[in-house]
């Protein structure tokens, strides 16, 4: 789909004088004639959204730095006044702080409309990977963004967090040492965090140009999962504007209202009230959770009893996402066609929110309340550690063994030629008489 | 190239590569040798490095009791056993434990009544709760490590014991850490 014709012509003198200079109006122009499948669902508006999503964070997270002051002596304070007396202050964090949620959100059902519809196989593993290094860029964003309030959770998470790179042997404890500027995290710490979380936005803008170019370089997936053939390029696409850009306004507006239910009607909901408690080095909190979107693999590290052996499953549980392309042996792209591994699918988004779930509870604490268990090893039966530890299980047992096998053991079912075949039932017959004669449809 | 073949001064391509491969290792030295500065200012600087050491009296804790004193940014608990507690560290058998130690080596001779440990869960870094957990020591609340009366890990995911810190006595109620 790289291959379309340029079909822009400069109107105007001024257009023209450009054209030759720096055609940035044709790239512009040719991005929005840009042919697209034309059966993309609603599931392929999240790459606007998250769009949308970066924007806003990073418009809102400048105006919060020009108010926001990077020391342990002033940092709670300082968004305390953000919140209290900076004009719009409040909403402006509000919208920061829910933002990344939101973010997350648009994230994970982006990802996973890439898992269902097996965007991620040749020739799309770049496009793929790209997505990977944003999502853990996102990951390590978030993570630095919650330390600056420099509230009782912005201390202990970032307590916890930088002691996992401390259970690399050898190495880890000074890099540990060099990660926070200092024997335990203090003032050189949240002065990093700070200079990072402002950088980090940008480094994903880069990786988001770069997803963006190898996603027209291979041309977008479809729910049908095939490839279009050339001759098929003018009846199977439509140009990205008008029939994409109103498709993926509405489902920003949807989205937009989801936004500012939040921002707007509960703000609060998805943070944690120990963290309007300013740091404290000498007390920990007692009930320690990160953010909602890294309950899982929050959960995945408790898990594993070995301390290394936990950061290695957690970081594991994203790294095994960049050789996603090379687990999955199967041919099929869509899941639609996958009877058996669209049922192994749906119970992995179920694994999902369960490790998300588990991830919130103590780990001790009994799953069904008074039923009666026994001890397994280190932890009763009925806890949440062994519930989270069947989790884990099913997590890398999906991309290690399930998505290997069931690739080469299924039979999927039959796969329409052409995409417009399975909407027009019984087959595109005056397409199939006469294949190649895309100037008829204009 | 072709048009090289027959020049008198056409050069060896072994020579060429050289030259390639000396300047692009020149440019990687030279860089690393800029990346260094940077990535070295990160580490402590040299007022963070002079945090120096602290005096406590003892006398502030009472009997079964502890006081948690910050040192280095770090919490250090200093806590007065009762003779049960320490009977109870000195009797458990080293085969129980994750990461073996006897008591007599983490107090100072003479001294055993006061443990003095730094109060990080050597898991993930929590502060542990006093007198809580299986153990009657620590309780870590962040992921459940239980620590003895010794401050050594006894369950859960800690690899290791509570960390005995550099101290000595200034005198018989006083100590200085660090």
């Amino acid at each position: 789909m790289s291959d379309h014709e340029s079909t822009y012509v400069p109107k105007t003198a001024i257009e023209r004088w450009m054209d030759t200079r720096l055609p940035i109006i044709r790239f512009g122009a040719d991005y929005m004639a840009l042919p697209t499948p034309r059966n993309l669902n609603y599931w392929w508006t999240f790459g606007a959204i998250l769009a949308l999503c970066l924007v806003i964070q990073i418009a809102t997270g400048v105006i919060l730095a020009m108010h926001y002051v990077p020391n342990t002596e002033l940092a709670f304070a300082s968004v305390e006044r953000i919140m209290r007396d900076v004009n719009g202050g409040d909403l402006i964090r509000y919208t920061h702080a829910n933002g990344a949620s939101m973010f997350f959100i648009a994230v994970y059902l982006h990802m996973l409309r890439g898992l269902y519809y097996g965007s991620y196989k040749a020739p799309r593993e770049m496009i793929w990977i790209i997505g990977c290094v944003i999502f853990f860029l996102m990951i390590a964003t978030a993570f630095l963004g919650y330390v600056l309030p420099w509230g009782q959770m912005s201390f202990w998470g970032a307590e916890v967090i930088t002691n996992l790179i401390g259970a690399i042997p050898l190495i880890g404890e000074p890099i540990l040492i060099w990660l926070r500027g200092g024997p335990a995290i203090d003032n050189a710490t949240l002065n990093r965090f700070f200079s990072l979380h402002y950088l980090l936005p940008f480094v994903i803008a880069g990786c988001v140009v770069l997803h963006l170019w190898a996603l027209h370089s291979a041309g977008q997936n479809n729910p049908v999962g095939i490839l279009i053939p050339k001759e098929r390029t003018a009846k199977d696409t439509v140009p990205f504007h008008p029939y994409f850009t109103v498709k993926d306004g509405f489902a920003i507006i949807l989205f937009l209202m989801l936004f500012a239910y939040f921002v707007f009607f509960n703000p609060n909901a998805l943070g944690h009230a120990d963290n309007y408690i300013p740091a404290n080095p000498l007390q920990t909190p007692a009930h320690i959770v990160p953010e909602w979107y890294m309950l899982p693999f929050y959960a995945i590290l408790r898990a594993i009893p070995d301390k290394f052996g936990g950061v290695v499953a957690m970081f594991g549980a994203i790294g095994v996402l960049f050789i996603l392309p090379w687990l999955d042996t199967s041919r099929v792209r869509s899941m639609r066609y996958r009877p058996s591994m669209k049922i192994f699918f749906m119970i992995f988004v179920l694994v999902g929110i369960g490790l998300g779930w588990c991830g919130a509870q103590l780990p001790d604490a009994p799953v069904v309340p008074g039923m009666p268990s026994f001890v397994l090893f280190d932890g009763a039966l009925n806890s949440y550690l062994w519930l989270t530890r069947l989790f884990t299980a099913y997590y890398f047992a999906f991309f290690f063994l399930i998505m290997p096998i069931v690739g080469l053991k299924e039979t999927p079912l039959p796969i329409p030629a052409t995409i417009s075949e399975p909407v027009l039932a019984g087959g595109d017959a005056m397409t199939a008489a006469a294949p190649a004669s895309p100037e008829k449809k204009g | 190239m072709a048009e090289d073949q027959g020049d008198p001064h056409h050069q060896d391509p072994n020579r060429r590569d050289f030259i390639h491969i000396a300047a692009g290792a020149a440019a990687v030295g030279a860089g690393a040798m800029v990346a260094w500065p940077l990535i070295n200012s990160m580490n402590p600087a040299a007022d963070t490095l002079a945090l120096s050491t602290i005096e406590f009296d003892l006398t502030k804790v009472q009997q079964g009791q502890q006081v948690v004193i910050k040192w280095q940014g770090k919490p250090v608990f200093v806590r007065y056993r009762t003779p049960k507690e320490i009977q109870d560290a000195a009797s458990t058998p080293l085969g129980d434990l994750k990461d073996p130690q006897p008591d007599a080596e983490r107090v100072k001779e003479g001294h055993s009544q006061y443990l003095v440990v730094i109060g990080s869960c050597t898991h993930l870094g929590c502060v542990p709760t006093f007198g809580a957990g299986d153990f009657g020591g620590w309780f870590c609340p962040c992921h459940g490590s239980h620590y003895d009366t010794s401050g050594r890990i006894r369950k859960g995911p800690a690899p290791k014991n509570l960390v005995v810190p550099t101290y000595e006595y200034a005198s018989d109620t006083r100590v200085k850490i660090g």
